[in-house]
């Protein structure tokens, strides 16, 4: 099977600290991937390299095949790559519609329109809100994103990136400070996402790992551990040793 | 598909409220209706009121970029003064055609704008704020030292406009510069409005909210700050341009660092990135100038700083802030 994704060699420094080392990782088009590791193991780090927030100090990304390592970030969002964040980036001052509908209208290429183009507009608007349907959050669609609470902005961050129609998805830790009861409608989003759109997500709760992933990748301070099917993560002794070395100074 | 036509009626509510929320409301008129009755209720002032309506010009200019897209700058004076010393300059040489004379102050600074714009917005926060206070700076020497062109620290003399359209010569009363400040301005509220409510102000507004986020969706984001300062310039440029061909006579502290100053004070006071602080903070500056300077010619910035202290500690949203919360306040106590 063909990449969507491809990282070749990877690499990153802040000064002396190695934050990606010769990182070479693979994602399938419809994947369901899991990144995880503790924490400043560089998983966000790898996000921001993949999507362009930070130039790598070395090695190569494609997307579909193409290079784009030299790419500025805008240009990989409109070749399909999305991303949300693992503490929230949102418009707070603006309306959970319109935080949805910036997206749209970017994808659609009418985002630096200054007049006319009602139509346009009100497919923007649609769009938008058959999202905020589908993501159960068109109750607040008028409301200031910063009214609404956490575990609802979250739901927001993701419809951002979803309002991008990506081919590549990266979840940063979708769940991440959400209580318990409204994590389960970001679970059934996540599994309920359209099957062709591969989907990378890094998280510390091993159930949602578990059960969402069909391989996952393991990152311990900026390299890759080891790579493979949930069992065979389950089933790795090193894996192990991070994690109950992790846990047990949490 | 929904079916055109009955299309209106199964959209829900949000959407309709998100495509239609650049409706104008009647309350937009209030401005225009007072400036045309001011006209008729003190012909003494209507050399003032021309001033004030190039100042709301000039702050409003100011509010697409600082309000809508967040752009902080000290140094919007230098496009105001560039649009002014065209227009002035175009007069002095022989180009006496008002309309062509603003256009050209417009496109002026505009150009300016873009050359500027395109080198500082790389820059953000503290570093982007001193480049254009810098560029403001240069900008006053350049036209300092161009005596021969700009009559220098004199000021620029001889300024001849013709009639507007060979028709409407300007008086000494100032009736027609009260006409054709309000007509220019009107034009550039119109464009403004529509800007700000257009996908493309919404970007803006999207980028002062999160640029962060504004780059993870795909924004060209630089390319669309360029693209508003650029615009933003050039509307200050036609606000300087007449002043000039108003008063003909174009100061050197057109381009100054103190009336950056002034013009982001009146946005201040009336309510940055609501579309009307230039309308309510231009006029309450410019009166109050008046009327304090009169009463005490020395010290009425004191008054103006006290103001403005007390509006940036109390009262964040200025003037139309103020009056925002006291509505609010009153529908509450309905409830
Ligand atoms: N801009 C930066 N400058 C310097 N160091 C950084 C920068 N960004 C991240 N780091 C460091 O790089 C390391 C990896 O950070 P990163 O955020 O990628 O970790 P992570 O795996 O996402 O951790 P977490 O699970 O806590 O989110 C950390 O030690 C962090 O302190
Ligand atoms: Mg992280």
């Amino acid at each position: 099977m063909t990449a969507v994704l491809e990282t070749r060699g990877l690499n990153k420094s802040f000064g002396a600290l190695q934050v990606a080392q010769n990182i070479n990782f693979r994602l399938e088009a419809g994947a369901r991937h899991a990144l995880i590791g503790p924490n400043g193991a560089g998983k966000t780090t790898l996000v921001n390299l993949i999507t362009g927030r930070l130039r790598p100090t070395g090695g190569k990304i494609f997307l579909s095949g193409e290079d784009i390592t030299d790419l500025p970030p805008e240009a990989r969002v409109k070749r399909g790559l999305g991303r949300t964040f693992q503490i929230n980036q949102l418009f707070k001052g603006l309306s959970v519609l319109e935080n949805v509908a910036l997206a749209v209208a970017e994808r659609d290429g009418v985002g630096g329109n200054m007049f006319g183009a009602a139509r346009a507009r009100r497919a923007v608007a649609e769009e938008a809100y058959a999202l905020l349907e589908r993501l159960r959050i068109a109750d607040d669609a008028l409301k200031p994103v910063r009214e609404l609470p956490y575990g609802r902005q979250r739901l927001v961050e993701i419809a951002i990136a979803l309002g991008l129609n990506p081919k590549v998805l990266l979840l940063d830790e979708p769940a991440a400070g959400v209580p318990s009861t409204e994590s389960a409608i970001i679970l059934e989003m996540i599994a309920g996402l359209p099957p062709d759109i591969a989907v990378l997500i890094i998280e510390h709760d091993m159930d949602l790992v578990f059960r969402f992933a069909r391989r996952i990748t393991v990152l311990v301070q900026g390299a890759v551990l080891v790579e493979g099917t949930p069992g065979e993560i389950a089933a790795d002794t090193r894996v192990r040793e991070v994690y109950l070395g992790e846990r047990s100074h949490v | 598909m929904i079916p055109p036509g009955k299309s209106s009626l199964k959209r829900p509510p949000a959407v309709e409220a998100l495509i239609k929320r650049h409706r104008l409301r009647p309350i937009e008129l209030l401005p225009w209706a007072i400036a045309v009755a001011a006209y008729f209720l003190f012909p003494g002032y209507l050399a003032l009121g021309a001033q004030i309506f190039i100042m709301v010009l000039f702050a409003l200019s100011l509010d697409l970029i600082l309000g809508y897209a967040g752009i902080i700058t000290l140094g919007h004076a230098a496009f105001f003064g560039v649009g002014a010393y065209t227009a002035g300059i175009l007069a002095v040489q022989g180009w006496h055609e008002p309309i062509s004379g603003l256009i050209a102050a417009g496109v002026a600074a505009a150009v300016v704008g873009l050359v500027s714009g395109l080198v500082i917005l790389r820059t953000h926060g503290l570093t982007l704020l001193m480049l254009t206070l810098a560029i403001v700076f240069m900008l006053h020497e350049a036209a300092n030292k161009a005596g021969f062109i700009t009559g220098g620290a004199d000021g620029l003399q001889g300024i001849a406009i013709d009639p507007i359209f060979g028709a409407f010569r300007f008086d000494m009363f100032g009736r027609t510069a009260y006409w054709y400040a309000l007509v220019v301005l009107f034009l550039g509220w119109a464009f403004v409005r529509l800007l700000v409510h257009s996908p493309f102000g919404r970007s803006l507004t999207g980028i002062r909210e999160n640029v962060v986020r504004m780059h993870a969706i795909g924004t060209p984001v630089r390319r669309r700050l360029v693209t508003a300062y650029t615009i933003s310039a050039g509307l200050a440029g036609v606000a300087g341009g007449l002043l000039a061909q108003t008063t003909e006579f174009v100061a050197l502290n057109v381009i100054s660092f103190e009336l950056s100053g002034a013009v982001l004070i009146m946005l201040i006071f009336g309510g940055v990135g609501r579309l009307y602080g230039a309308f309510i903070g231009a006029p309450v500056y410019m009166i109050a100038e008046d009327e304090l300077a009169k009463a005490d010619p020395v010290y009425w910035l004191f008054w103006i700083g006290l103001i403005l202290i007390l509006l940036v500690m109390f009262a964040r949203g200025g003037i139309l802030g103020l009056i925002d919360q006291a509505m609010h306040l009153v529908r509450w106590r309905r409830k």
